[in-house]
């Protein structure tokens, strides 16, 4: 069998620095781009790009960040710490949508990508038909020191993997849950701990808030009650915050519910985008 | 709370999974839930030794030291969200680290594995 899925290269520039990112896409009609968590990379989004019912309406489009998966860092990457920032981030999602001549998409990401949308709202209102925050909260207290995901008496790859391992509900599929391991087990050295940058420091989007005007950009918050990251009251007090956001607790999900378990996942995710549907 | 931690080199021994994720482990493990004490003797992620306290300024390579409360809700055979993971207590603060934290985090899956093997109905 031959999945629906199709992959290509993009070249652009990100921050003046030319970039080869790959992506991966499936469906026709709304554009929906998708972005994968921290430390991983699109495959994140493998099942959602197979189903058919969301396929049908909505030209589903994941892909790989700088330094992730199939994407390269930029030429010069071996001189430099990698880092994420907000404007980075920002910029990143608005050139891609921008190169790929997307009109106004609704923009879903998950944990970095849950908060990432948070500032897309506020900042490209217009630019979107609207975002979905999976396990996303404005900010995210540390508890542990990132230092330790790039060590050179550590093995990134299966310490990164063994982090975020309890962020995967026990409740999961088994198979879905090791292969969301694995991809953070094929990450690049230092990757996991420079998006951390952005989630654990750089990218406290508490501030902007209040600027996020839903009627021009709705904010639809999904999270699963098994992450202790982005823990359900971290999602519930983000919402509080935006006015005419809206949240919901998914119960038995954890930190990465498109990859982990897509078909609890889909029960509610598919009632927001018939909302978006809907709306043409 | 009756701690099964005398059982943990045979169990551990008997899990493959853990074998191969510990298998360059070397450390003496201080292990502290509340005034309970034990000292874990770890070979090539093999217990050699479980040592009971109380002791008397213990030489370790690293301790964990956790919170009864939070280490019950984690051994339950059913832990509820948020609770149901080592790192998890310690997002809750209910986990303390000492020592050298190297060996914890390069063989973080073992030492997740090896103290879920103290929880109710763990198997083998």
């Amino acid at each position: 069998m031959i999945e629906p899925i199709t992959g290509r290269y993009l070249r652009l520039a990100l921050e003046g620095r030319p970039h080869r990112l790959y992506f991966e896409e499936a469906g026709q009609g709304i554009p929906l781009l998708l972005l994968h968590t921290a430390g991983s990379d699109g495959r994140q989004w493998r099942d959602l790009l197979n189903d058919a019912e969301v396929t049908a309406r909505f030209r589903c489009i994941a892909f790989d960040m700088p330094w992730h998966g199939k994407s390269s860092p930029p030429e010069g990457w071996q001189e430099e710490e990698y880092r994420l920032t907000t404007a980075a981030y920002t910029g990143m999602v608005m050139a891609v949508a921008r190169a790929l001549e997307l009109d106004r998409p609704v923009v879903m990401g998950c944990s970095i990508g849950g908060r990432i949308v948070l500032d897309l709202a506020a900042e490209h209102a217009d630019a979107l038909r609207g975002v979905i925050g999976l396990q996303g909260s404005a900010f995210v207290e540390p508890y542990y020191d990132t230092a330790m995901l790039h060590h050179p008496r550590i093995h990134g790859g299966e310490t990164c993997a063994a982090i975020v391992s309890g962020l995967v509900s026990p409740r999961s599929p088994e198979a879905a849950r090791w292969e969301t391991l694995w991809h953070y087990m094929q990450g690049g050295p230092g990757v996991f701990k420079g998006d951390l940058h952005f989630y654990k420091g750089e990218g406290d989007l508490r501030p902007k808030l209040a600027r996020i005007d839903t009627a021009r950009c709705p904010v639809v918050l999904l999270t699963g009650d098994y992450d202790y990251s982005c823990r359900p009251e971290d999602t519930l007090a983000t919402a509080e915050a935006i006015p005419g956001a809206r949240a919901t607790i998914m119960p038995g999900l954890g930190h990465f519910p498109m990859s982990e378990d897509y078909a609890s996942l889909r029960r509610y995710l598919l009632p927001v985008l018939e909302e978006f549907a809907e709306q043409g | 709370m009756i701690l099964p931690v005398e059982s943990l080199p045979a169990r551990i021994a008997a899990t493959p999974a853990l074998r191969r994720w510990g298998r360059y482990l070397d450390a003496d493990v201080l292990l502290e839930v509340g005034a309970a004490a034990w000292l874990l003797t770890v070979r090539d992620g093999q217990v050699l030794t479980v040592r009971r306290g109380p002791f008397v300024l213990p030489s370790f390579t690293l301790a964990l030291r956790l919170d009864p409360a939070g280490f019950a809700r984690f051994l339950a055979a059913d832990p509820p969200p948020g609770w149901h993971d080592l790192m998890a207590l310690r997002r809750h603060g209910a986990l303390k680290l000492e020592g050298d934290l190297v060996p914890f985090f390069a063989h973080l899956f073992w030492f997740k594995g090896a103290l879920a093997l103290l929880r109710e109905g763990a198997k083998p």
